[in-house]
C-alpha cells in the first residue's frame, strides 16, 4: 500500500496526462488532416511539372509551408480551445480533481499533450515537405525548409497556449474567435505599428507599440518566403526564437492556471 | 480514533444570472463529523444539497464560507487526496477510452506500480460486476448503469481509506444493487468509511450506521440510524399480501383480532399488521381459506418521515 500512498511526482502526472491527450487526438482523428496535406503536396508536384524545376521547388515549398501554418493553426485553435472545456463541460475533470491531481498539473498536461499532437504533425507534414522536393529535384531545399518549419512549430506552441488561456474564462466559441484575432494581429504587429507611426495620432501609436511588446511577434517566426529563396534561419533567430517561446508560454500558462485554479465546477 | 471526516459550517451560494447577480445559498452552515469504520449515509430530497457538500470535499467547488478536514487534513491538500475516493453523480468518463484503458490511465495518475496495474484493474472491473467482454468497449458505447460501475471500479484503484458515493445506486439494475450494496458492506468490513448518498430508503436501511439528513442546505437530523427512528416515535409495520382469498374472506377470519389493516388487492388481499407476532396469526387464517402468501414487507414509516420531513 505505500507504493500508492508515496504517489508520483508532478512530472510523471503531467508525463500521464500529457500522453492521453495525445492518444485523444489521435483517436478524435485530428491527424487526419495529413491526408489532405499529403494530397495536396502530391498534386502540386505533378501538375506543377510544366514549370522549371527551380519554380516549381519554390512553389511547393510556398504552398507546402503554407499548409503546415494553416493546418496547425487550426488545429492549435480548435484543439486548444476544447481542450479543457470538454472535460470540464461532460464532467471528466470530477474524477481527476477528487485525485492527487493538482490543476496546474492538469492544464500543463494536456498543453503538452497538444503540443506532441501538433509536433508530430508539423513533423509529418515536413517529411512530406520533403519527400516533394526531393521528388522534383529540390534536394537542397528539402534540408532547408526544416528551418522554416520549426519556426512555424513555435508559432503554434504559443497560439495553442493562448487558446487555453482564454478557453480558461470564457467559451470555446469566444476563445476560437479571439485566438484567431491574436493570430492575425500576432502576424501584422510590425506592419501595424509602422502604419500607426505614420498616422500621427499618439494614441493609436501607444496602442500598436503596446501590442507590439505585448503580443507574440509572428512576424519574425515567419520564414516561408525566405525559405523559398533557399535561406536558413540563423542560428540565432532558431535559438532566440525557442527561448522567447518558452518564456512567453510559460506567462501565459502561469496565467491560465491562476484563472484555473479559481474556477468552480458546477 | 479522531474523526475522518469533519465539516464545519459549510455555506455554498450559487450565482445566478450574468447581469445581475442573484444568489441561491444551497448549502447552510452545515457541521458534521464521520468517523471511522463506518457506512454513513448522506441523505436529503432533491435538491437538498447533498451534491453540493461532497463536491466540495472533493475541491471541485469553493466553499462560500467554512472549511472542512479528511483524515485530519484540510481538503485542499492535494496530497491527501491519494487516500480517499469519489464517484460522482451520474459519473461520465473519456468517450475515446474503453472501460480497462480508463482503469489503467487513473491506476497510473496514482501512482501504482506498473506490474500490479493491470491485475488491479481487472479485480475492480470484476468486482463491480462489469461483463468481461465489455472492459474492451468504449465507454461512449456504455449504459448508465455501466458508467455507474466503472465510477465505483474507479473510486477503490487506489485502496482508499474513505470513499465518498453520490448516489451510487443510481442507474443500477436490481442484480446490480445487490452487487454494489454487498461491495459497501465488504468495504466496511475492511475499515473502509463509506460515505454515501442516497435517496433510496431499503438502502439506507440495509447499510447505514449513522445518518445526517440535510434539508434546504440546512442539517436537519443527524446521528444514529437506529436512534432517530425510534426517537421519531414510529412503530413499525408490515405488509402482508396473500393470494387465492379475497379481502372479504380475511377480514371476516381477522374479526376477532384487533390492529389489522385489510385492503384489496388483485386475486387476493394486502393485510397490514404493527407486530411481528401478528404475521403467524395472518398467515393462518389465510392458508386455513386457501389462500397462499406472496410477501411481507417491512413498512418503515418513519424512516420515510424523517426524509421528507415536515416543513416546520
Ligand atoms: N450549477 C448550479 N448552479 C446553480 N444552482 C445550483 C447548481 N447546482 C446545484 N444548484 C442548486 O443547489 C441546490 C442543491 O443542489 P444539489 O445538487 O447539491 O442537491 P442534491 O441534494 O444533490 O439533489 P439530488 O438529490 O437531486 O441530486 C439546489 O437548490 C440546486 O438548485
Ligand atoms: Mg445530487
Amino acid at each position: 500500500m505505500s507504493d500508492v500512498r508515496s504517489g508520483s511526482n508532478s512530472i510523471k502526472k503531467i508525463k500521464t496526462i500529457a500522453l492521453n491527450a495525445f492518444r485523444e487526438a489521435v483517436r478524435d482523428r485530428i491527424l487526419y488532416n495529413l491526408v489532405i496535406f499529403v494530397l495536396l503536396i502530391t498534386a502540386a508536384a505533378i501538375f506543377l511539372g510544366d514549370l522549371t524545376a527551380g519554380q516549381e521547388a519554390r512553389t511547393i515549398v510556398n504552398l507546402g509551408l503554407g499548409a503546415i501554418l494553416v493546418f496547425g493553426t487550426f488545429i492549435s485553435i480548435f484543439v486548444g480551445v476544447s481542450l479543457v472545456s470538454k472535460e470540464i463541460e461532460k464532467k471528466t475533470v470530477y474524477a481527476i480533481f477528487s485525485k492527487p491531481i493538482g490543476r496546474g498539473e492538469f492544464i500543463t498536461g494536456k498543453y503538452l499533450g497538444l503540443c506532441l499532437t501538433l509536433f508530430v504533425n508539423v513533423m509529418i507534414m515536413g517529411c512530406g515537405l520533403s519527400l516533394a522536393l526531393l521528388f522534383v529535384g529540390g534536394g537542397n531545399l528539402a534540408f532547408r525548409v526544416w528551418g522554416a518549419t520549426l519556426l512555424i512549430f513555435y508559432q503554434l506552441v504559443i497560439l495553442t497556449a493562448v487558446a487555453i488561456l482564454f478557453s480558461s474564462f470564457s467559451s470555446p466559441a469566444l476563445s476560437a474567435l479571439l485566438t484567431f484575432l491574436i493570430f492575425l494581429i500576432a502576424h501584422f504587429s510590425t506592419a501595424l505599428r509602422e502604419l500607426s507611426a505614420t498616422l500621427g495620432s499618439s494614441a493609436s501609436e501607444f496602442l500598436f507599440t503596446a501590442l507590439y511588446y505585448l503580443l507574440p511577434n509572428f512576424s519574425t517566426f515567419s520564414f516561408a518566403a525566405n525559405a523559398s529563396r533557399g535561406e536558413f534561419p540563423s542560428l540565432a533567430l532558431l535559438g532566440g526564437g525557442a527561448v522567447y517561446t518558452c518564456f512567453y508560454v510559460a506567462a501565459l500558462l502561469a496565467m491560465t492556471i491562476l484563472i484555473f485554479n479559481r474556477r468552480n465546477f458546477k | 480514533m479522531t474523526n475522518i471526516i469533519e465539516i464545519e459550517n459549510l455555506s455554498k451560494d450559487y450565482e445566478k444570472g450574468f447581469f445581475k447577480k442573484k444568489k441561491i445559498r444551497a448549502l447552510d452552515g452545515l457541521t458534521l463529523s464521520v468517523a471511522p469504520g463506518q457506512i454513513f449515509g448522506f441523505l436529503g430530497g432533491n435538491g437538498a444539497g447533498k451534491t453540493t457538500t461532497i463536491k466540495i470535499l472533493m475541491r471541485l467547488l469553493f466553499p462560500t464560507e467554512g472549511g472542512a478536514r479528511i483524515l485530519g487534513s484540510d481538503i485542499s491538500d492535494v496530497k491527501m487526496h491519494s487516500r480517499i475516493g469519489y464517484c460522482p453523480e451520474n459519473p461520465y468518463f473519456y468517450d475515446y477510452l474503453n472501460a480497462s484503458e480508463l482503469m489503467m490511465y487513473f491506476a497510473e495518475l496514482l501512482g501504482i506500480e506498473p506490474s500490479k496495474r493491470r491485475g488491479k484493474c481487472e479485480e475492480l472491473l470484476a468486482k463491480v460486476g462489469l461483463q468481461e467482454k465489455d472492459w474492451n468497449r468504449q465507454l461512449r458505447k456504455f449504459s448508465k448503469g455501466m458508467l455507474q460501475r466503472v465510477g465505483i471500479a474507479q473510486s477503490l484503484i487506489n485502496d482508499p481509506e474513505v470513499v465518498f458515493f453520490d448516489e451510487p445506486m443510481s442507474g443500477l439494475d436490481p442484480i446490480g444493487r445487490r452487487e454494489i450494496r454487498q461491495l459497501i458492506e465488504e468495504l466496511r468490513a475492511r475499515g473502509v468509511t463509506v460515505f454515501m448518498s442516497t435517496h433510496i430508503l431499503s438502502d439506507i436501511e440495509a447499510l447505514c450506521d449513522n445518518v445526517a439528513i440535510l434539508r434546504n442546505g440546512k442539517l436537519a437530523a443527524s446521528g444514529n440510524l437506529h436512534d432517530l427512528l425510534t426517537k421519531s416515535g414510529e412503530v413499525q409495520t408490515f405488509e402482508i399480501i396473500v393470494k387465492n382469498v379475497s379481502a372479504e374472506i380475511m377480514r371476516g377470519e381477522l374479526s376477532n383480532a384487533a390492529g389489522f389493516d385489510v385492503g384489496e388487492k388483485p386475486n387476493g388481499a394486502s393485510i397490514m399488521v404493527s407486530e411481528e407476532d401478528d404475521i403467524a396469526t395472518v398467515l393462518s387464517a389465510a392458508r386455513s381459506r386457501g389462500g397462499n402468501l406472496v410477501s411481507v414487507q417491512p413498512v418503515k414509516q418513519s424512516l420515510e418521515e424523517l426524509f421528507v420531513g415536515s416543513e416546520e
